[in-house]
């Protein structure tokens, strides 16, 4: 092995990723006193929590009666179940503050006539459980994550952050005893080493839509954070959770988001049918996002589809009026015409079910406290680490995530995590000496895929794992395909073995870096595939034709997943939280989950 | 006579040229700067014959084909593919613009050139460093700043009205394009602040929330920070969001002389 210098830096909590969760937790650190670093693989402002578009959920009321209550109850509803409850409970109670807390950073919310924050319907979001249609996602037009990330990057300013753009994390320390004390990176722009020492190591890396062929996700949602987790040897948590947007636009795949529904959009078919009345009678085109994508794509497989082969749905919108889309959904209304060529004041727009979002991760308490079951002990804590953002799994999401709770989790629990680590970190808290072996396997790691010499690109393997998942962990799943995928998706982990990087030099490589990236999506995708052949259910997001119906008799209970260097996966349980925090909120139990 | 030696690595050569596969339908030849750090070449334009039948409709579909299938040391940031992140910003035939939202069958005939954004320091091939760029933007301290304490339990008001003041603004992506595309930012990127620093700057100015417009103006009052903004309108013209940093400096100016009256 080549000799590599590594630079040394000791601070008290390294947040890895700047995206909405990332920057929330770094702001709320360095406000704290504790000496933070935030190591991030793109520029802040280009993470892709600046692609959220259509709001941020919380019970303010500005639009009408709201109560997080009733914020509470449809989370838990919109997760089949599978939502830690007390967890749910914290972040629906946090909610209202936390949108309050960003106005006061100014992000540039839109407006009522009375000068409140402006919300909007979204799906699943209902009042008084369920009999109501709730006005609860507060937005900025359609690019609230832009405004909310651009805000959070001007608070790290204000706060004088220290950030590290474009360094590329290859693996987490740990010290004996078992506690996470560090992170070895990679600085893209230098091509040198560094090893950031730290008592607390937080994960906001986002999720691994680009494990999939046709995703939303940007290009960077490469799911380094349960890459680096699983290599640990940790496990994640209910990987077979995999989010299908029902509006990604047809063939490109960018989002349209689901507001184009709230502000009075419907879906329809080849007939002209608005469909979604026999899906849901109640919320139609408002129902949640996995029974909106599964009625589209049952539309699709009858033979009801729109265009030539019969293998998309129309989006509407044509009907809102110059004036709503010009102030409400601007961006969309520009994606439409880049990416579809549609003038949506006049045409619809094609859309497709497409990769979005992971429910699953790496599983935390509400702190944001990395947790593992050891022995009999289902959430012990594993000392330093911490994950949020899509990269953790607190879970407050469950089986299916409710639009525009995303980014409500992001500033929720990366507010939670910085009051964590000022409670349990002392300030400039002396760092116990590591030997220097403890970088031995994560240099060993780092330099034998920088000099990979097989036969097989990095971007050949890659889609070989894209069109495996695509087609056989898809939206519905049967014990068939997901066994022909296990299979494929084994050999394509093996496969990495023989992975060429052909560019070898150490400066912004970014052959080597989508190398690093494929082997994270990889770990990923084969704990997702082999996590949903194992849940013998329907559940939320993940819906087996040979098992149709909820099993909460067997299956109520959160997934964990072990993924050894050889791509086998080992599976473990722990019982779904069916309790609250406090007494403010009774315990919602399992009902038949309709819309 | 006097003599000039041009700056290292000043001079662009002729790089490699790799022809499209036998069969290829609908070839377009992509020319892309190529410069790496660890040798003392010069830079070179490699040329990339593409088959647009199976390529997707935009410049980073086709880069992104370039680095998968025909020459993986191909270097370029790209992110959201969709026109918001701002990552994968260049220039196209000669016009700053995202690689992701520029359509090629909308770029003028003839071969594609593809070129870093200009008058930054490169890194490698296509990646420009925005160090001092980034650095300006922190400069201007771009967040918001009151006096009044904003109420403890609910969000500052804003009207309409005031909130429509921020379109056309708020969206910038930070891509740089414009900045970049500044005649007199290319003279004076040492001093001036460029356009997009600008509108960020004016950005808060008219953010009715806001309260320290007074100090903002006077941090901008300076011959270079503001005024070398000679009204070239390069930037209003190559913004690939459609925004008008050039009206964002302007109004910047008017603000100036009326507090002078």
């Amino acid at each position: 092995m080549a000799s590599y210098t590594i630079q040394e830096h000791q601070v008290d909590v390294i947040v890895v990723g700047a995206g909405g969760a990332g920057l929330r937790a770094t702001v709320g650190l360095a406000a704290t006193g504790l000496e933070t670093a935030c190591i991030t693989k793109v520029f802040p402002t280009r993470s892709h929590t600046v692609a959220a578009q259509g709001g941020i959920s919380a019970a303010l009321g500005n639009m009408g009666e709201d109560d997080w209550r009733f914020h509470f109850y449809d989370t838990v509803k919109g997760s089949d179940w599978l939502g830690d409850q007390d967890a749910i409970e914290y972040m629906c109670k946090n909610a209202p503050a936390a949108i309050i807390e960003l106005e006061h950073y100014g992000v540039p919310f839109s407006r009522t006539e009375e000068g409140l924050i402006y919300q909007r319907p979204f799906g699943g979001m209902t009042t008084h459980f369920g009999k109501g249609t709730a006005q609860r996602t507060c937005a900025a037009a359609d690019r609230t994550g832009h405004a909310i990330l651009h805000t959070l990057y001007q608070q790290a300013l204000k706060h004088d952050a220290r950030f590290f753009i474009e360094y590329f994390a290859l693996d987490l320390i740990f010290d004996a005893d078992g506690a996470c004390c560090g992170v070895l990176a990679l600085d893209m722009n230098e091509g040198t080493l560094h090893l950031f020492r730290a008592h607390g190591v937080v994960l906001a890396t986002g999720g691994y839509g680009r494990a999939y062929f046709s995703a939303t996700s940007a290009h960077t949602c490469t799911g380094d954070g349960g890459g680096l987790a699983l290599r640990a040897g940790l496990a994640l948590q209910d990987m077979e959770f995999v989010q299908f947007h029902p509006t990604g636009i047809y063939g490109a795949g960018c989002l349209i988001t689901e507001g184009v529904r709230g502000e009075g959009g419907y879906l329809t078919n080849g007939a002209g049918e608005r469909f979604m009345e026999r899906y849901a009678p109640n919320a139609k085109d408002l129902a949640s996002r996995d029974v909106v994508s599964r009625a589209m794509t049952i539309e699709i497989r009858e033979g009801r589809g729109v265009g030539e082969d019969k293998d998309h749905i129309f989006l509407n919108l044509q009907h809102l009026g110059a004036d709503v889309l010009h102030e409400k959904l601007p961006g969309i209304s520009e994606s439409a015409r880049i990416f579809a060529g549609v003038d949506v004041t006049r045409q619809p727009i094609p859309v497709l079910p497409t990769v979005h979002y992971n429910m699953g991760g790496v599983p935390t308490n509400y702190h944001g406290e990395v947790v593992q079951k050891v022995g009999e002990e289902a959430e012990k804590v594993v000392p330093g680490l911490f994950a949020i953002g899509e990269a953790g799994c607190v879970s407050v999401h469950g089986a299916n995530r409710l639009g525009s709770n995303s980014l409500l989790d992001l500033v929720v629990f990366g507010r939670a995590v910085a009051q964590r680590c000022a409670e349990t970190i002392r300030p400039r808290q002396p760092h116990r000496d590591l030997p220097s072996s403890a970088t031995d396997a994560a240099l060993d790691h780092f330099d034998r895929i920088r000099h990979a010499n097989g036969s097989l690109p990095t971007a050949e393997i890659r889609l070989t794992m894209q069109r495996t998942m695509q087609a056989d962990a898809a939206v519905f799943r049967t014990e068939k395909t997901l066994q022909e995928g296990c299979l494929k998706m084994d050999q394509v982990f093996a496969s990495f073995a023989d992975v060429r990087v052909s560019d070898r030099s150490l400066v912004w490589n970014s052959d080597l870096i989508e190398t690093l990236e494929l082997q994270n999506l990889l770990y990923n995708a084969v704990a997702t595939i082999n996590s949903a052949e194992q849940r013998h259910e329907s559940r939320g997001a993940h819906a087996r034709e040979d098992y149709p119906e909820r099993d909460d008799q067997n299956w109520m209970k959160h997934t964990y997943v072990k993924v050894d260097p050889n791509g086998r996966c080992a599976f473990d349980y722990r019982p779904v939280h069916m309790h609250t925090m406090t007494s403010d909120v009774d315990v919602v139990p399992p009902q038949k989950r309709v819309y | 006579m006097s003599e000039f030696t041009l700056p290292q690595n000043s001079r662009i050569t002729e790089g490699r040229h790799f022809p499209a596969a036998a069969g290829a339908k609908n070839v377009r030849t992509f020319r892309v700067y190529r410069w790496n750090p660890d040798d003392a070449a010069n830079p070179r334009v490699d040329r990339y014959d593409v088959d647009l039948a199976t390529c997707g409709p935009m410049v980073l579909d086709a880069l992104i084909k370039i680095k998968n299938e025909i020459d993986p040391t191909v270097t370029f940031r790209r992110s959201c593919r969709e026109g918001i992140c701002g990552s994968c910003a260049m220039n196209i035939d000669g016009t700053n613009t995202l690689a992701c939202t520029r359509a090629i069958e909308d770029l003028p005939a003839g071969d594609v050139k593809l070129y870093p954004l200009p008058h930054m320091p490169v890194v490698k091939d296509l990646v420009p460093d925005l160090t001092h760029f980034y650095a300006q933007l922190s400069s201007i301290r771009p967040w918001i700043r009151t006096e009044t304490p904003p109420p403890p339990d609910r969000e500052r008001l804003q009207s309409r009205e005031d909130r429509a003041k921020l379109d056309g603004y708020y969206e910038c992506i930070l891509c740089a394009c414009c900045s970049t595309a500044c005649p007199s930012y290319w003279w004076n990127a040492d001093r001036y602040l460029g356009p997009a620093i600008l509108l960020q700057a004016y950005r808060w100015i008219v953010d009715s929330r806001d309260e320290d417009t007074g100090t903002r103006l006077d941090e901008l009052e300076d011959p270079f920070k503001l005024y070398r903004c000679h009204t070239i309108m390069n930037c209003t013209r190559t913004c690939p969001k459609g925004l008008n940093p050039a009206k964002a400096i302007a109004e910047t100016k008017k603000l100036l002389v009326e507090r002078r009256a």
